[in-house]
């Protein structure tokens, strides 16, 4: 292995290091929207160098390379070009599956030929086969112990990443029921499951055999699908950011095997950055990691202990009243949730803020962390409907506004917004930090109908009161007809 | 193994790093970050590309399984670093008031 190193010129390595410092700044660049765009420029050359410094390295000119990333870039290219912003954690899931597929693959190829990766002992091999060509002479190139575990945790976590992905895609392009999918005794499979992966995994440092280490890649297979088909819709922006964590994890144990410090570096970034957006999301649920990953929620056994809805009465208004009521506000705060989303109502709101602005009332947005299916995911609809983003505020920045403003404007959002997570201990989302919109004076409340509440199935008293007017309708249509009755 | 701690000091360090790094991420930003961390993480490629180009010293399969990742992981590169920018470029501040290039 020393070796390897000695070998490697010194520009290659430090071409890594630069490559791994200009993802770093990256990431860096996303501190302030003003600064990302550089940011993101600086990634793309840190990849440029990357795979640059690999092809020189590697002998390049291979024309089935290039056919290769011509392929896999165009479309990458015409995904990201036309892909619909409502649609982006589809697309995110997707693109992780892609991660942890390439990296099951360049592991099974780092596997099948170990001494082009640099990770075989060359002391018992034909001297032609150790130089990285001729025949081997029947012999098996021996890899080194700690690079087996390297590789065994690389294709395990890639792997899991993989299915884990396609079944968050599948469940989020709506193919498949968001509902969680139960198996009966399904914590003893997977615990089980993943004992054997870490079995298999130290076993293979004594037997490089090849069962052992396609074992490893199967099971892994099955157990990142099995780990999330529990998991209910309304949880995804955890399991998008787990995924998104475990992508990295496997770029980097890549990273170990290849002793590529470009990887490793990239690996670490990816994997804390996906762990700190799970730990924010679970935070913004008041619900552990732990009760995420063991699923189950959003399903029918919450909806029957939460969702008892009796008919209570309600004030339901329509388009005309909601739009009398602002044009006479000062303040007006909208809180927009995945039901925004659905109906692509972003342009539509962003008309009627406008619209509002031109009667000189100010109008703000309160963005929940948990809104929507992604971390971050109603920013980036408001920001494609051009609303501003010094117009958009998070909870913990607006939350003290409520009391002040005059109407809060709720679309297509519940769970979110309900008090009894400040108040009623026996509630499953109990201690959820909430968006204060009872505290307005009038509380605008579009949503589709009053079935259906939340996907936690906890009901809402906020529909209830005095000051909330109820706009039973799909949101898009309801804000359009608001618009009308503004303009 | 002389070679292993080096590198898991690189690794402990850069995940300091991102911590801190990331945690200075706006969270207004996050799902931008998403879609570019998901594209540096193809820097996978590089391993891709090893294994494609490798001298038949090994197996056939190697390189054709090689050349199946670097499609897959240049997919995630030039499709993740261009749904950023074109998402970073719809963040735009209040003087810009352009209300009817809404797409």
């Amino acid at each position: 292995m020393t070796e390897a190193i000695a070998t490697t010129p010194a520009w290659v390595l430090l071409a890594y290091l630069v490559a791994g410092v200009l993802f770093i700044l990256a990431l860096r660049g996303l501190s302030s929207p003003e600064t990302s765009q550089q940011g993101n420029r600086f990634g793309m050359i840190g990849m440029v160098i990357a795979v640059a410094t690999t092809l020189i390295v590697h002998g390049v000119g291979l024309p089935l390379i290039v056919a290769a990333v011509a392929i896999g870039g165009g479309i990458g290219f015409v995904i990201a070009r036309r892909i619909a912003m409502t649609a982006m954690p589809q697309l995110v899931a997707g693109f992780h599956s892609l991660v942890g597929l390439a990296a099951v693959l360049v592991g099974v190829a780092a596997y099948l030929n170990p001494i082009a990766f640099g990770i075989a002992d060359l002391a018992n091999l034909p001297a032609a086969a150790a130089a990285g060509g001729g025949p081997l002479g029947g012999i098996v190139p021996v890899i080194f112990p700690a690079s087996r575990v390297e590789m065994g945790l690389g294709v395990a976590i890639g792997a899991i990443t993989f299915s884990g992905s396609i079944i968050a895609f599948l469940k989020l392009n709506g193919t498949m029921s968001g509902a969680p999918i139960l198996l009966p005794a399904r914590h003893v499979i997977n615990l089980g499951t993943l004992v054997a992966i870490l079995g298999l995994i130290a076993y293979f440092t004594t037997d490089q055999a090849a069962w052992v280490f396609f074992a490893i890649v199967a099971l892994s297979f099955a157990i990142g699908f099995l780990l999330i088909i529990p998991i209910g819709g309304a949880d995804m922006p955890v399991v998008v950011s787990m995924l998104n964590s475990y992508s990295g994890w496997a770029a980097a144990a890549m990273g170990f095997t290849l002793q590529n410090t470009a990887m490793i570096i990239t690996g670490a970034l990816v994997g804390s950055s996906g762990a700190i957006l799970s730990y924010i999301m679970c935070t913004a649920m008041n619900r552990s990691f732990i009760s995420v990953i063991a699923g189950g929620f959003g399903g029918d056994s919450a909806a029957a202990s939460g969702g008892a809805v009796e008919a209570r009465p309600y004030k339901r208004g329509s388009a005309e009243d909601a739009a009398f009521v602002m044009k006479n506000a000062e303040s007006v705060i909208i809180v927009p949730g995945y039901g925004m989303a659905v109906s692509q109502a972003q342009h539509a709101l962003r008309e009627m803020g406008d619209l509002l602005r031109k009667e000189g009332v100010s109008v703000k947005y309160a963005i929940h962390p948990v809104a929507g299916r992604m971390p971050g995911h109603m920013n980036v609809l408001l920001a494609e409907a051009n609303v501003p983003y010094d117009e958009v505020f998070e909870l913990e920045d607006i939350n003290g506004e409520f009391a002040q403003a005059d109407v809060a404007f709720v679309i297509g959002a519940n769970d979110v917004t309900n008090p009894l997570a400040k108040t009623d201990k026996t509630s499953p989302i109990y201690g959820m930090p909430v968006l204060d919109v009872e505290k307005a004076k009038t509380v605008l409340f579009v949503k589709r109908s009053m079935g259906g509440a939340g996907y936690a199935g906890v009901d809402n008293p906020v529909f209830y009161m005095d000051n909330t007017m109820m706009l039973l309708a799909d949101a898009k249509k309801m804000v359009e007809s608001i618009n009308k009755d503004l303009g | 193994m002389d070679h292993l701690i080096p590198q898991l000091s690189i690794f402990v360090l850069a995940c300091f790093v991102g911590y801190y790094v990331v945690w200075s991420v706006t969270p207004a930003l996050h799902t931008p970050l998403m879609a570019v961390t998901n594209a540096i993480s193809s820097v996978i490629v590089v391993g891709a590309l090893v294994a494609a180009s490798a001298a038949t010293g090994g197996s056939e399969i190697s390189k054709w399984l090689g050349l199946g990742a670097v499609v897959l992981a240049s997919v995630n590169i030039f499709g993740g670093f261009a749904v950023t920018q074109r998402m970073l470029g719809m963040y735009k501040k209040k003087e810009r008031k352009a209300p009817a290039a809404a797409k």
